[in-house]
């Protein structure tokens, strides 16, 4: 089956109402949600959808998903495009791609800093590589592929990891400012994976997020963490996004929206996934952040104006 | 870290870190690759074993998604450590983890452990037509008066377009009792069935059915879903049956939602 075809059939008209996203708080949708969304939806809010659950030919996720885009902004996260990974990027997995994007026209489109096939296995999770100048190339050309084949520019995730490679010579945040640079994509900031990762390598958050450029931050993440412990015995801890956001990463958050303003910001909750109005309170919660920020920035922004 | 273990200033070795990564991954009696540690060179073992147990787990956890009946029948413990082989002897070649899974029916009936449920596989199968089905592409069925067009004589010329989502399976145990019996949120009682059971399993709109396929049916079915004129289907399920029911079938295919469109062949 060429994963091709169905987009270049597409019409340019718009199928969808086009729904602005600018300082909403989402979550990720899950489809036993799908009846009390439509009862008792936010009013303002956006849903945030893995791609490769989408990639099927028809029957109830697409009617779903449909139902949602109609009366609220998508986010499209792709899980396992492999862009961090040292192989050629699957053309028929781009294609696929490139048809959820045109079809269900997101708001948002994001993929990771990590890798999950190689070879022929497809090993469902994200996993890490090396920070050096050759792998910044690679990569580059596996971003510039997506956004040309999308024709638009995404927004990259930051990872969570649990270990570091011997060779690596550059900093996440120096790994991902040059590909910024070159490849002029955006940037999903996950809070929790920036804690997860500095609680586990033992570095500060706010000094990598000190370093990160913020700038071009286009989405933030939220979720739950799980605690273990390492060969040491030392705290490790682990990207579970299986229960509420933890006090620590509200905290970062606020810190990163003072500076920044209000982004468009999900909760993600994937595994032991509550009743809706649980996940609607935690979104709720990161909407009262936004507004609190976003009341001070235009009253700064007033402030200048008359100045 | 040893030095002679650092390939970076090698171009060959460039970008092994992927397959050094990856050779313990599905395999628990390997140590972490030489290229990772944690920070300020702390040990990695419990580090590696985040991803390796992030892999199997939520790949079991997908399988698990993907057989609930399976599930129900054997029991998490017993699924899960099945379910654990069958990912490493065959872990998936695609990221669409609902067509994951396809290679999981033959396994279990490979499995040592199951030989005491011959009937498991099958139920496995049915599962996995039903979650094809559930992806398949959308289409309206040839509604049940369309045939009234086709004039009498020219019925035996007749060809069916299959609906995408129509699959017909053929068991030598009672599938479709058992399946419909663990796919309910409800206790499951003794299952009285022993007989052969065929299924059709379709989707007209957005909810699978899975039905029963009377004496016959599924060769008919499959002869129809081949290509083959009515006529032709029709012998091959008499040469199987005399029991067969011609009327009965029709009208039950097209009751289900099982083709697209009709036409005459020749």
């Amino acid at each position: 089956m060429n994963g091709l075809a169905p987009a270049s059939r597409i019409s340019k008209t718009s199928r969808f109402p086009a729904h602005p996203i600018a300082g909403l708080a989402g979550t990720s949708f899950k489809h036993e949600h799908l009846h009390a969304i439509l009862g008792d939806g936010p009013k303002d809010g956006f849903f945030e959808v893995h791609a490769e659950n989408y990639m099927g030919a028809g029957g109830p996720p697409h009617d779903a998903l449909a139902r949602i885009r109609r009366d609220y902004p998508v986010s499209l996260h792709g899980v396992c495009m492999s862009i961090g990974g040292p192989r050629p990027l699957d053309k028929v997995h781009l294609g696929r791609f490139k048809a959820l994007v045109d079809r269900y026209e997101p708001a948002l489109v994001s993929e990771h800093l990590a890798w999950s096939t190689h070879d022929t296995t497809y090993y469902n999770d994200l996993l890490p590589l090396p920070y050096t100048p050759a792998t910044v190339s690679r990569v580059a050309d596996h971003i510039d592929e997506l956004q040309e084949t999308i024709g638009r520019p995404i927004l990259l995730e930051n990872p969570s990891t649990y270990v570091l490679f011997a060779e690596s010579t550059m900093s996440e945040t120096d790994f991902i400012g040059a590909l910024v640079q070159r490849t002029g994509c955006g940037l999903l900031l996950d809070v929790n994976n920036v804690f997860v990762s500095a609680t586990n390598h033992g570095y500060s958050a706010l000094s990598y997020l000190a370093d990160f450029p913020l700038a071009h931050v286009g989405e933030i993440h939220l979720a739950g963490h799980a605690e273990q412990e390492d060969d040491e015995g030392d705290l490790l801890l682990i990207d579970s996004h299986d229960g509420p956001v933890a006090d620590a990463v509200w905290k970062l958050f606020d810190i990163v929206i003072g500076q920044c303003g209000p982004l468009p910001t999900l909760i993600e909750w994937d595994s032991a996934i509550p009743d809706w109005p649980v996940l609607k309170a935690e979104a709720a919660a990161a909407q009262t952040i936004l507004d609190h920020h976003g009341d001070s920035h235009q009253v700064f922004g007033k402030a200048h104006a008359a100045g | 870290m040893p030095q002679d273990e650092l390939q970076s200033g090698d171009l060959g070795h460039r970008f092994d870190y992927a397959a050094a990564f990856t050779a313990g991954l599905l395999d628990p009696d390997r140590v972490p690759p030489d290229a990772v540690s944690g920070p300020n060179g702390k040990a990695a073992v419990k580090r590696y074993a985040v991803y390796r147990n992030n892999v199997t787990v939520s790949l079991i956890d997908a399988l698990a998604a993907s057989f609930p009946a399976t599930l129900g029948i054997t029991g998490p413990d017993f699924f899960r450590a099945m379910a654990r082989f069958h990912i490493r002897e065959t872990p998936p070649t695609s990221p669409l983890l609902f067509e994951y899974g396809h290679d999981f029916p033959d396994f279990i009936e490979r499995y040592d452990y199951a030989r005491p449920m011959p009937w498991l596989a099958d139920v496995a199968r049915l599962e996995r037509a039903w979650l094809d089905a559930y992806h398949a592409a959308d289409a309206e069925p040839l509604a049940c008066v369309a045939l009234g067009s086709i004039p009498p004589e020219r019925l035996a010329d007749t060809v069916f377009v299959p609906h995408p989502a129509t699959r017909a399976m053929r068991s030598r145990y009672p599938v479709v009792t058992i399946f419909a019996a663990n796919r309910r949120d409800r206790p499951v009682g003794r299952i009285e069935a022993d007989g052969p059971e065929d299924a059709l399993v379709t989707r007209p709109g957005l909810e699978v059915f899975v039905r029963h396929l009377p004496p016959g049916g599924a060769a008919f079915l499959d002869r129809l879903m081949a290509g083959e004129p009515l006529g032709a289907a029709a012998a091959a399920a008499f040469a199987e049956t005399a029991e067969f029911d011609l009327a009965a079938n029709i009208a039950g295919l097209l009751q289900a939602g099982a083709f697209t469109a009709a036409h005459q062949g020749g």
